[in-house]
């Protein structure tokens, strides 16, 4: 035999069955008991313009993460001062410094060792000039740490945030400098969901400031509702700045039924250093109002009536069951470290999707069957080995994409066709090469050989141009465009060998075992 | 089955002076509907904003929508007719627009007041910021541009520098024309169009190299004849397969065209234009070029 033939129809063989053996479990809808463990488990998914779903990408604010640390360093540093029980220290953030001033040259030490002592990556300056302020600032390298903290810590609350929200199979992944890539397919409710992870939740305690006070304020607005008709009903507090105890109090969050007119209420709970601090703080302010802060509005403001120990605390607002759900789930993953934008969005309705396979496939398989029909009204019974290599081919692609778990979008199956386009040139190439050396009175196996001989730079150059198209492709396209150019490239790998090699091989079959002599071409 | 027999002897350079004149005014053409509507109609991959594909129970009509949707205090809101059935609609906002945070969901609530809420459904949505859209125009530029000078370049090296250039060209050629359609039939530039104005770069390289590797056999094979003689000949040897792939590729098209859906209407009308562009040109484009590359080498 020829050049090894044997072998050639064996490789053939055996890759047709491996394709099969890996398109079984996309095909079927549950691995029988009796599948074995080292054969193919993975299966085509389908991308989020198929099945429905949301695609969000979100940009993080890293100014306002580097900020929201500085506002958090002078908030430690107040605490440490009045510890030190140093005098009054003006504390104010500028851009990304700390500023320091009215520091009575008796704190000015104090000032120092608690710098040195608590917050070593902060470098002071004195002032400049006759300032005797103490600026600290936070130096490139300190501020992409903090960056790359930020945006690790967005990812994982977000995760975590998802995985309470219970969503199948999502992809969460850090994309670029500044932005996370969320995919949530099959999703039935984007708003919620979208709301659910944008939402910063940076929860804060603070009293409600009493008249006379020489403490800092700020004023918020409030979130009640009218009792009787729920509607929102516009009010303001005016609050002491200081956060007396934040979210990271907070050890677990649960939805608790009504109990009055109220509606569902979240109770919190807090960990032990949590607890400690609420019953320090409810025990030094008997009878003043505490509000409850969730990403700068008052969600309720109760009075202190007694010392709060055992570390509960609880959360009203008249919210529904879903909102009471949502926000539980929002304080237990944590707070966002800065807020986030969505800067991109796509959502497809699973209605859109189910159209769109139909669709696609129908349109697939219509333009198939022309086609193969085509093929053989053409050429005959080399038409007829075209359309068998044609739907190995096919075959090998869908398997290719199994194996590499990859995501089958409509623009995959765009690419497909296209593969089927490229794949018939292939054949109709050699054909016409064939014919053309028939015509020039050669036989069966001359025609054949110096066929495919002649074909065959035309088919490597066209196919390695279209390569590069969708290697391009792969490196420019995002989501959905990528799904092209991966099937489109495996695509162009099994067109040439079905094309070339696989029909090479059956002819050689025939015209060396079955002594063929004339081709039907 | 032969749809054409044996080798055919058509003068096809007779015409290239023609075609030429041809090409440039549909480029001509293409420069004055660019310039008529401002630039192109990018979507809002591109350009940023907001869209919401709204399928209705019941046909309905843009003006009826754009009454109810404008109940809400966003300006600027454009509603557009979606496929082919009248109950499909795409409705959008550009995004600087205030109110855009909620967009969809705002939307989603004026059409409950308007038509009930069972009456429609919220097919997709589709947001992008003005960063991103950015970003992805940038890349879709970029992608062009790097597949053009990619094939032109190996086809220099896999061939000739001067097969290199009339491919070049042609693939030039190639992308305006196709945009010139697109403007003129007011379609979208967004993502997809992309995609698709990449493959129909592809296969016209395609076309190019057959048309090219037969030039190439043949300049070996018949050293006695004129370049044009070359050139005419090999475009007659693969007339044939040219008719053939081109006639299958295009009925999978067609296929995509009527029966792939809405969604994927736009990239199988670029990919239908594209094609028989890429026909055209590698015909009449790539070889005339590399017949006046010729010429001018032999002048100097």
């Amino acid at each position: 035999m020829p050049q090894g033939l044997r072998y050639r129809l064996l490789l053939i063989v055996g890759l047709a069955l491996w394709g099969i053996l890996y398109l079984i479990p996309s095909f079927s809808s549950a691995l029988p008991g009796w599948w074995p463990s080292f054969l193919p488990s993975h299966h085509i998914r389908l991308g989020l313009d198929l099945r429905g779903g949301t695609y969000l990408l979100l940009t993080v604010d890293l100014e306002k993460a580097v900020e929201n640390s500085l506002d958090q360093y002078a908030e430690e540093f107040r605490r440490a001062l009045s510890e030190a029980e140093a005098g009054i220290v003006d504390i104010r953030r500028e851009g990304n410094t700390l500023r320091f001033s009215a520091i009575s040259e008796s704190d000015r030490t104090i000032v120092r060792e608690i710098l040195a002592d608590r917050f070593p990556i902060l470098e002071p300056r004195i002032g400049s000039g006759s300032s005797s302020d103490i600026v600290v600032d936070l130096d490139s390298r300190q501020i992409e740490a903090l960056h790359q903290y930020a945006v690790d810590q967005s990812l994982e609350t977000i995760r975590n945030r998802i995985d309470q929200f219970g969503v199948a199979e999502p992809i969460i992944q850090r994309q670029g400098d500044r932005d996370i890539l969320v995919q949530l397919p099959g999703i039935q409710d984007p708003e919620r969901a979208k709301e659910l992870i944008g939402r910063t939740a940076v929860l804060e305690f603070k009293l409600v400031a009493e008249e006379g006070s020489t403490r800092e304020t700020e004023t918020l607005n409030g979130q009640d509702r009218d009792p009787l008709s729920g509607e929102p009903i516009r009010t303001t507090y005016t609050l002491e700045r200081q956060t007396l105890l934040s979210g990271d109090g907070v050890a677990d969050a649960r939805v608790r039924p009504s109990v009055d007119i109220e509606g569902p209420y979240v109770e919190l709970i807090l960990n032990n250093r949590g607890a400690e601090t609420f019953e320090e703080i409810t025990g030094a302010n008997v009878g003043r109002r505490l509000a409850i802060v969730l990403d700068n509005t008052v969600y309720s403001a109760p009075v202190i009536r007694d010392r709060i120990g055992g570390g509960h605390a609880s959360i009203t607002g008249g919210f529904d069951i879903k909102e009471a759900r949502d926000l539980a789930i929002v304080l237990r993953a944590g707070a966002l470290p800065a807020p986030v934008t969505i800067a991109e969005e796509r959502t497809v309705g699973p209605s859109l999707g189910r159209d769109s396979i139909e669709q696609g496939t129908m349109s697939f398989i219509i333009g198939g069957v022309l086609v193969v029909v085509f093929m053989v009204v053409y050429y005959n019974l080399a038409g007829l080995l075209a359309d068998l290599a044609l739907a190995l081919n096919i075959l090998l692609l869908l398997a290719a994409l199994a194996m590499f778990d990859a995501t089958l979008t409509l623009p995959g199956i765009a690419g497909i066709v296209l593969t089927v386009g490229m794949a018939v040139d292939a054949n109709v190439l050699i054909n016409e090469r064939m014919r053309e050396e028939v015509r020039l009175g050669k036989g069966a196996r001359a025609a054949v050989d110096s066929g495919y001989e002649r074909a065959l730079p035309a088919i490597f150059d066209s196919n390695i141009t279209t390569f590069l198209s969708g290697l391009i492709l792969f490196q420019f396209g995002s989501g959905p465009i990528k799904g092209f150019a991966v099937t489109l490239c495996i695509g162009i790998i099994s067109t040439v060998f079905t094309t070339v090699f696989c029909t090479r091989a059956v002819y050689d079959y025939f015209l060396v075992r079955r002594r063929l002599h004339t081709l039907s071409v | 089955m032969e749809l054409i027999k044996a080798v055919t002897t058509i003068d096809f350079l007779h015409y290239a002076k023609g075609a030429y004149l041809f090409s440039a005014l549909l480029i001509l053409l293409g420069i004055t509907a660019f310039w008529y509507r401002g630039g192109l109609n990018y979507g809002v991959d591109f350009a940023g904003g907001t869209i919401v594909h709204v399928k209705f129970s019941q046909q309905t009509d843009a003006a009826s929508i754009r009454a109810v949707v404008s109940q809400t205090d966003i300006s600027d809101i454009t509603v557009q007719d979606f496929g082919q059935n009248g109950d499909e609609f795409l409705i959008r906002i550009p995004k600087s627009e205030t109110g855009a945070e909620n967009f969809s969901n705002r939307i989603r609530e004026s059409l409950a007041d308007g038509y009930g809420p069972e009456a429609f459904d919220v097919r997709r949505v589709e947001s992008v910021g003005p960063k991103v859209g950015r970003d992805l125009r940038r890349k879709g530029i970029l992608a062009v541009v790097f597949a053009t000078f990619m094939m032109g370049g190996y086809i220099a090296f896999r061939f000739e520098p001067r097969f290199g250039v009339g491919a070049g060209v042609a693939l030039i050629h190639d992308v305006l024309v196709t945009t010139t359609v697109l403007l003129v039939a007011d379609v979208e530039f967004d993502l997809t169009v992309v995609a698709a104005l990449l493959t129909v770069i592809g296969y016209s390289v395609n076309d190019t190299v057959i048309v090219c590797d037969r030039v190439r056999e043949n300049m070996r094979k018949l050293r006695r004849e004129t370049m044009r003689t070359i050139i005419n000949r090999s475009i007659n040897e693969t007339l044939s397969r040219t008719v053939i792939t081109t006639g299958t590729v295009l009925m999978v098209i067609l296929a995509l065209f009527f029966l792939g859906g809405s969604v994927i209407h736009a990239f199988a009308l670029v990919l239908l234009v594209g094609m028989t562009v890429g026909t055209y040109s590698s015909i009449y484009v790539a070889s005339p070029v590399i017949l006046l590359w010729e010429r001018e080498t032999a002048r100097q």
